[in-house]
């Protein structure tokens, strides 16, 4: 077997690139050590969010991907549950809403679209939020997706396009010829290829290092409440308290909680989720759960006699500038990342996806990659590992 | 009582009650949590103390087992050595940092009524004895989605518990010597019963030599129900299965047929029974939740089900867990009564609380118990083995049979997902086709979405594939309010 391209990881940042690689002609193979969407993209939600995102490379790749979603991948919008359901940031003091109308103001000169929001219309919007709230902003371009069914059904569609999926496959090695990557060692045999993509999520950094290159991607734990369901429409968008922008984009290794809290349609509702960096550690914390469950309610107080059915809990690749790593390695030419996407791997997905084939084709990508270069991180910084 | 104690033990059935006791008796502080209101289990499950009637008596087997462990509870209730919390649910196990145990608890009735102030609460202990036992085990058939079809433990339950009688003319089917009792017990209480439908041969174990001889007793049992079925003209339809529940609204009929044991083949003619009752049951599914949140080891036991992994001190592999009865594998009260006893003893050894001077008893006694749940073990493996879920029991689906109900996921569902989406395991389809992510987080069909995941992927069931759909993170649900307190009195994470 050989292959154009290997694409080492299932998730939905493999699965969508793959998937616009194998649009652009190229013989793609994916390799996933477990089941298609066994790691990050089955652990989290699935937002495509604009809303949290301050003015940078990251809010670029968010509204580019933004038009992924809606115009190349749209045709397929219903496979995976597209809803633009748009998001109510609410803020709970008056400050609070002062430093969200400067954020806003920042998005809107980046083409975000938001309206203000005052104190009296929050329960046109939301009918059950908590009176004593300050004031919102509504973000109508704030999405949702079903990560596991757009992972399934992108790598379906790739499929159709000539592209194989090997999955419990596990990549232990690359094939080099110097420095040069010629394709991947793996449990299943070798697979010689043109070039070989990173998207192994949370555990990219160990995919790299076996290319002996170091990109520093680490695991920051978050947990989500699944409620038992409601009748359609008690939460009506995504609802989150302004402080989580503050929280997405902070290194503090301490746990923080500020709940997004969503309805899906299947009627539960969704309350995520903390952020804490503990490595690995999959035991429930008492304190993040009860953390979440007290911030949504003070969002919205009915949430009291609801009751929660489950927990989970997954483990977002972040890198420690907090953006993702997309493009070729200089340091091993035919290795190629696309990885650390933290919090945000679903809405960004779509746009890397679209990125990497461009770049892959040798076609100049639509958005410079220059921000997430695989060997931008100081060497102090990759010491800290 | 100390604020945290020796041992938690969590169910009072069979298993949990000769823990609690045995633990007791052996000098350690002792809180015996169980979600039902009277201690019991599913086996002693029984009516209303304070209303008892002689007849009561007799769908109770082992009965002078359980009055005695009972009068010995109450004893050491009494003494302040046991304390006993009926009716809360263990929700949440965490683990401190000296290693100790923290359950939190939920009422499972109202306040008014329990005399509690219906909050959560928690306790704290050094070890636990889980005794979580188990359900019917169901598999999803064509029109299982009726009122009028439940689960036969679940009329069993009624029968016993409220006296009610749940149908006139009922039909008892599915696997195993346990519709015996569902049956005689619903023809004692009045109800016609129209068939018993064994998918499997007759009573099987009888001819079992191995196995019948390690438990004498359950020869006996197997008689005395045999003669109650004749006695109330009970048909016992051998090598059958419901293939399809008829009825607009509610049961009306089952059709039935003929399945061949080796292939699972259903063969004519095909027979329909009218009946207003349905009780299905294909065997147990253990209530894992407690100890996959702890993270204890398990596998796949001979009926199929997933189980702790115990040592020959019940032991788990999580250290300071030990699990006891139906959890370690179906097999009966009076094993869950001896490894009860044996976790217990086991504890008290490895918190040197057994007398010094009584060293050799405690080694025979140990000894002793291991040969009772060694000959335990080896009925139910036979027992397992005379009564197997039909091979190829998929094949009666049809595409529009449901099998989760609470997400109503048909079958056809699951085949999409594996055949279009590429599932390939149990946990994968739960994640594209949501079966076992409502309100019973899988319990119901937990057991039959394991089963279809291998069968469309043309392999055997595993353990990965169970294990998926046994894991609860929350072993029941909980208001978000209850959750919220934890955020206060969590000690650091
Ligand atoms: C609680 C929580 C909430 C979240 N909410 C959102 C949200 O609302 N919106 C959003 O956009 N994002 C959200 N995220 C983030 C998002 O889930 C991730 O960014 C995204 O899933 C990452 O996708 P991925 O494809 O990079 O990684 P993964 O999905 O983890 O895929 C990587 C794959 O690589 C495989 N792999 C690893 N090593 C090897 C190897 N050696 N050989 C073969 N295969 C290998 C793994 O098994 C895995 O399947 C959330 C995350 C969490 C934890
Ligand atoms: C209809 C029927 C007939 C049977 N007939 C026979 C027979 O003739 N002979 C025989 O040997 N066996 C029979 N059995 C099987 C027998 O009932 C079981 O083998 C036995 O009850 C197992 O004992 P256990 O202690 O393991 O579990 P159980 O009896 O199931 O007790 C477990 C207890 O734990 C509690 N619990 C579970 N989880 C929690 C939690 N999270 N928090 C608090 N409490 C919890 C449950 O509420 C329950 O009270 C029969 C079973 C049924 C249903």
């Amino acid at each position: 077997m050989t292959a154009d391209l290997v694409v080492v990881g299932a998730g939905v940042v493999g699965a969508a690139c793959a998937y616009f690689a194998s649009l652009a002609g190229l013989r793609v193979v994916v390799v996933e050590r477990g089941a298609l969407a066994g790691g990050t993209s089955s652990a989290g939600e699935g937002n495509l969010l604009v809303s949290d995102k301050e003015e940078g490379p990251e809010l670029d790749l968010a509204l580019y991907s933004q038009r992924i979603w809606r115009e190349d991948l749209g045709p397929h919008a219903g496979l995976w549950e597209f809803e633009s359901k748009g998001g109510l940031v609410v803020a709970a003091s008056d400050e609070g809403l002062a430093s969200l109308r400067e954020l806003s103001v920042h998005q809107r000169r980046c083409g975000v679209e938001v309206r203000d929001v005052a104190r009296d219309e929050l329960r046109d919007h939301e009918p059950h939020l908590s009176p004593g709230l300050a004031g919102g902003a509504f973000y109508p371009q704030d999405a949702q997706v079903q990560p596991m069914l757009v992972v399934a059904h992108l790598l379906r569609l790739a499929r159709e396009a000539g592209a194989r999926v090997r999955t419990r496959t596990e990549v232990t090695g690359f094939l080099r010829d110097g420095d040069r990557v010629t394709g991947v060692r793996t449990t299943g045999g070798d697979i010689p290829a043109g070039a070989v993509l990173n998207a192994a999520g949370t555990w990219a950094g160990g995919v790299a290092d076996l290319a002996r290159v170091h990109v520093p991607v680490l695991p920051r734990r978050g947990f989500i409440l699944v409620t038992e369901p409601l009748p359609a429409r008690t939460i009506r968008h995504k609802v989150y308290a302004a402080e989580y922008v503050g929280d997405v984009a902070s290194s503090d290794a301490a746990l923080q909680t500020s709940p997004v809290v969503e309805g899906t349609g299947a009627g539960t509702i969704l309350i995520g989720s903390s952020r804490e960096r503990v490595g690995f550690d999959r035991t429930v914390s008492a304190k993040a759960v009860g953390t979440l469950a007290a911030k949504a309610i003070a969002l919205f107080p009915m949430l009291r006699e609801v009751r929660a059915m489950r927990t989970y809990l997954g483990f977002r690749p972040y890198c420690p500038d907090h953006l993702p790593v997309i493009g070729p390695d200089p340091r091993a030419p035919g290795l190629w990342h696309a990885c650390g996407h933290e919090g945000a791997g679903i809405g960004l997905s779509a746009g890397t996806g679209r990125l990497i084939a461009q770049a892959l084709a040798g076609d100049e990508p639509d958005l410079d990659l220059t921000p997430f270069a695989p060997d931008r991180f100081p060497v102090a910084e990759e010491a800290l590992r | 009582m100390p604020d945290t104690y020796d041992v938690a033990v969590v169910g009072a059935g069979p298993a949990g009650l000769a823990a609690a006791v045995e633990s007791a008796a052996a000098g350690l502080g002792v809180v015996l949590i169980d979600a039902a209101g009277q201690p019991g289990g599913q086996y002693w499950r029984h009516y209303d103390e304070n209303h008892a009637r002689p007849d009561d008596r007799r769908g109770h087997h082992g009965l002078r087992t359980f009055t005695r462990l009972r009068e010995r509870l109450d004893v050491l209730i009494g003494a302040g050595r046991i304390r006993y919390l009926p009716g809360h649910q263990v929700w949440l196990i965490t683990r401190g940092e000296g290693g100790e145990f923290t359950l939190r608890l939920t009422p499972t009735t109202s306040p008014a009524t329990d005399g509690t102030d219906g909050l959560s609460r928690a306790e704290t202990a050094r070890a636990l004895i889980l005794c979580p036992g188990g359900y019917d085990r169901q598999l999803p058939v064509p029109g299982w989605d009726l009122p009028g079809v439940m689960a036969a433990g679940g009329a069993q339950a009624l029968l016993k518990g409220h006296r009610t009688l749940a149908g006139r003319r009922a039909v008892v089917a599915g696997t195993g010597p346990f519709l015996l009792p569902v049956a005689t017990g619903l023809a004692r209480a009045g109800a016609g019963v129209a068939a018993v439908v064994e998918a499997n041969g007759t009573l099987g174990w009888l001819r079992d030599p191995v196995g019948t001889m390690s438990v004498p007793g359950k020869g006996v049992e197997a008689l005395q129900y045999a003669a109650l079925m004749a006695r109330h003209r009970v048909p016992y339809r051998r090598g059958t299965v419901i293939r399809e529940i008829l009825g607009e609204g509610r049961v009306e009929a089952v059709r039935i047929a003929r399945v061949d044991r080796a292939d699972g083949r259903l063969a004519g003619p095909e027979e329909e029974i009218a009946a207003d009752l349905v009780a299905l049951g294909w065997g147990f599914t253990p209530s894992l939740e407690l100890p996959l949140m702890l993270g204890a080891q398990t596998r796949r036991d001979v009926d199929g089900s997933l189980v702790v992994v115990v040592d020959d001190l019940q032991r788990s592999t999580v250290g300071g867990v030990y699990v006891a009865g139906e959890a370690t594998g179906v097999g009966g009260a009076a094993l869950a009564v001896a490894e009860g006893r044996l976790s217990a003893v086991a504890l008290a050894v490895a918190l040197r609380r057994a007398p010094e001077s009584s060293r050799e008893a405690v080694t025979a006694v140990i000894r002793r118990l291991r040969g009772e749940i060694r000959r335990g073990r080896r009925f139910a493996a036979a027992m397992h083995r005379a009564y197997p879920v039909p091979v190829a029991w998929t094949r009666w689906l049809t595409g529009s049979t449901l099998v989760c109900r609470c997400e109503e996921v048909s079958y056809g569902d699951l085949v999409r997902a594996c055949r279009d989406l590429g599932a390939q395991d149990a946990r994968t389809l739960k994640m594209l086709a949501r079966p076992g992510m409502g309100w019973c987080q899988g319990r119901v069909c937990g057991f039959a979405t394991a089963e279809i995941a291998a069968c469309l992927n043309r392999r055997e069931t595993t353990a990965e594939d169970l294990r998926p759909l046994s894991t609860r993170s929350l072993a029941v649900p909980v208001t978000l309010g209850e959750l919220a307190a934890l955020a206060d009195d969590a000690p650091g994470g």
